[in-house]
């Protein structure tokens, strides 16, 4: 156990400073930091002080190192775009992202799962078929073409709901939440289904495919013959086995929700961190790609570390296999 | 079923026979209308459907320079008069443009075929680049093994972590950071063929490594040592023809994928610029006129690239059921 979890462990900080390295060489390498931090007028003697006050004369495993410790601070310099530091345009933007993200996740599952079930016992209704079809037709639509038919419908035609923003926001002690007030809620409602249907079709695909694999097998038939209703063998005894496989599906999702993410804002100009990220790239603003490529990659190592360690606490097959492979070599 | 079986065996004699029938091209053709194939093509209708859609698409997507009714390329063409006229069917609209005009006054036939041609042909060649790249990895990964095998499949393990989208983005982002800034517009499409064919050659790797693992202990690798053949030569002359069935099918599957990654990056701005445009441009230019109106400037796009999108994507899911044998 010790042993899986410390190499499991190297990995992950084996592939943060590979990113790390990544950004660093943006970091540095493209354009020249000092450039574009001084006026044309600049003298070259203050250029060249200004270069060694901000140790850019440095031995560059020194500089690498020191670009580390700063990243592991939270520090990673003052935007080209805004002038302003990077942490404190990511600390404004993350909130949206992670409401937006989380509300989206919540409908996927809310929606997702109950259609999973429903298509999964009864896989011939006509219900079920337009449900697959729906959600063949679901993946195969680009995330910010179901955006613009949503705003289409919904803002242009009908005028119910606001196409841009968040609306108005409430801070909390520097957490600005749109859930609390009315202009909020109702900006949110498109943004979260757009980012939500993707996830919903692949997790009614999976509860369906669960499903129909579980209601297979032994123990439910045990079930009926006990005389269990049908409610009770349907979601005490099956769907709880079907869960597993969801949760974990659901976790790993996490990752492309947050990718999704920077489409969804993007169409509806959500101030989070994606629309940001879009607007560095276009900017060439290299501070923000570079600490948004670190933060993505640790966001994405750190669940992928959790899910990993949660199979090997959760199924003990992998344990065996591991004593059996160690007592072969 | 058991019939079908039973050709599937003459099918494989007949393959042996097939240097010397050459001679009758038509019964050669016979065959392959007898095949397993073809029988479970005719027996799909919605495959068939979205055959003939693919087909029509990339067909007029080839042809667009002949069949466009206008160049949207031409400036000299252009009249501003004709801005944002509505399609043909609605008052005010012409059949000299039969889906309307974009803000510029260019026809928006013209412009959706000539993008569709770009979209398909950036999503052609991600797919080449990554099946390429993928096969020709995951086969020295699978034939060397070793520590070539752990370093190409740790990089694979970690990007495939990933969604395709991310790592086609930041590709795009570093790539246009590192290029000069005059430069970017003419070799915007390279960086995008090369940013979203970063995934999928992963995904060929893996595949293909799989299957040459498995072919790589067969007697016919063994014979091939035995006599001497250069084990460069076993991997791509002999174990490189039976690991490329399921490489069609990834590819099939993932040119649906390119196309829509394709015109996400360029709907957010950072892949074909308006100069260019492919559907994804398009669809980001007419976005904004949603609100004023144009609604044909947005919607014949989208229709455009949901239907290309959906129709690879069946014949996809369609050749991956038919050559699996387990759902034989």
């Amino acid at each position: 156990m010790l042993a899986f979890v410390v190499r499991r462990l190297a990995q992950s900080v084996a592939v943060m400073l590979a990113v790390g390295f990544i950004a660093f060489a943006m970091f540095r390498f493209v354009g020249d930091p000092v450039n574009s931090l001084v006026g044309q007028d600049t003298s070259i003697e203050d250029r060249a002080k200004l270069r060694h006050d901000l140790g850019l004369d440095d031995p560059f495993v020194v500089q690498f190192a020191r670009f580390l410790g700063h990243a592991a601070e939270g520090n990673f310099g003052v935007s080209y775009q805004f002038a302003e530091p990077v942490q404190r345009l990511i600390g404004e933007r993350l909130p949206a992202t992670l409401e937006l993200s989380f509300t989206a996740v919540l409908l996927a599952l809310a929606v997702g799962v109950p259609m999973g079930v429903y298509t999964g016992l009864n896989p011939h209704t006509w219900l079920s078929r337009l449900f697959m079809s729906m959600s063949l037709v679901g993946v195969s639509l680009p995330t910010f073409l179901t955006g613009i038919l949503l705003i289409w419908i919904f803002s242009v035609v009908l005028g119910w709901l606001p196409s841009f923003g968040r609306g108005d926001v409430v801070n909390l002690g520097g957490w600005t939440t749109g859930f609390l007030t009315l202009s909020g809620i109702k900006s949110l409602i498109m943004p979260a289904i757009t980012l939500a249907l993707f996830q919903m079709t692949l997790i009614m695909r999976l509860v369906r495919a669960e499903m129909l694999e579980v209601m297979r097998t032994d123990y439910i038939k045990f079930a009926r013959a006990r005389g269990l209703p049908n409610r009770m063998v349907h979601f005490g005894h099956a769907l709880k086995n079907t869960l597993v496989p969801v949760i974990t599906i659901t976790g790993l999702q996490l990752g492309s929700v947050i990718a999704f993410a920077v489409v969804t804002e993007t169409v509806f100009q959500w101030p989070g961190m994606g629309l940001l990220i879009v607007q560095a790239i276009g900017f060439a603003d290299v501070p923000v790609m570079s600490s948004y490529l670190m933060l993505v990659a640790f966001f994405f190592v750190a669940i992928n570390l959790i899910v990993d360690l949660l199979y090997y606490a959760v199924d003990p097959r992998l344990r065996l296999d591991r004593a059996a492979g160690a007592h072969g070599h | 079923m058991t019939a079908r079986r039973v050709l599937m065996v003459t099918e494989s004699e007949r393959l042996g026979a097939a240097a010397v029938a050459s001679a009758r091209s038509d019964g050669r053709l016979r065959r392959a209308l007898d095949s397993d194939l073809i029988y479970s093509f005719c027996r799909s209708p919605v495959t068939v459907i979205a055959a003939v859609g693919t087909v029509l698409m990339i067909g007029s997507a080839l042809l667009c320079p002949w069949i466009a009714p206008h160049n949207p390329f031409d400036l000299a063409s252009l009249n501003i008069l004709d801005a944002t006229d509505p399609p043909a069917w609605v008052k005010g609209g012409s059949w000299s443009y039969p889906l309307g005009t974009d803000e510029q006054g260019r026809d928006m036939l013209s412009a959706i075929l000539y993008g569709m041609r770009l979209s398909i042909a950036v999503g052609f060649a991600a797919v080449a680049l990554a099946a390429t790249f993928g096969v020709s990895l995951g086969l020295i990964a699978g034939f060397a093994g070793g520590w070539i095998d752990t370093l190409i499949m740790r990089i694979a393990d970690v990007l495939l972590s990933f969604p395709a989208i991310l790592v086609a983005l930041l590709v795009d982002g570093v790539a246009r950071s590192v290029l000069p800034r005059d430069q970017q517009d003419a070799i915007a499409i390279y960086v995008v063929v090369l940013a979203i064919s970063v995934l999928p050659t992963v995904q060929f790797a893996r595949t293909v490594r799989g299957s040459t693992l498995v072919e790589r202990n067969r007697e016919y690798v063994q014979a091939a040592r035995i006599i001497g053949v250069h084990p460069a030569l076993i991997a791509v002359r002999h174990i490189l023809p039976n690991v490329l069935g399921p490489v069609l099918v990834i590819a099939t599957i993932n040119l649906a994928l390119a196309i829509i990654n394709e015109a996400t990056l360029s709907f957010l701005g950072l892949g074909l610029p308006p100069t260019q445009p492919s559907l994804g441009t398009l669809i980001r230019v007419g976005q904004n006129y949603l609100f004023s109106g144009e609604w044909w400037m947005v919607l014949f796009p989208s229709a455009t690239l949901a239907g290309l999108a959906l129709a690879v994507n069946l014949l996809g899911d369609w050749l991956r059921d038919a050559l699996n044998p387990k759902l034989r």
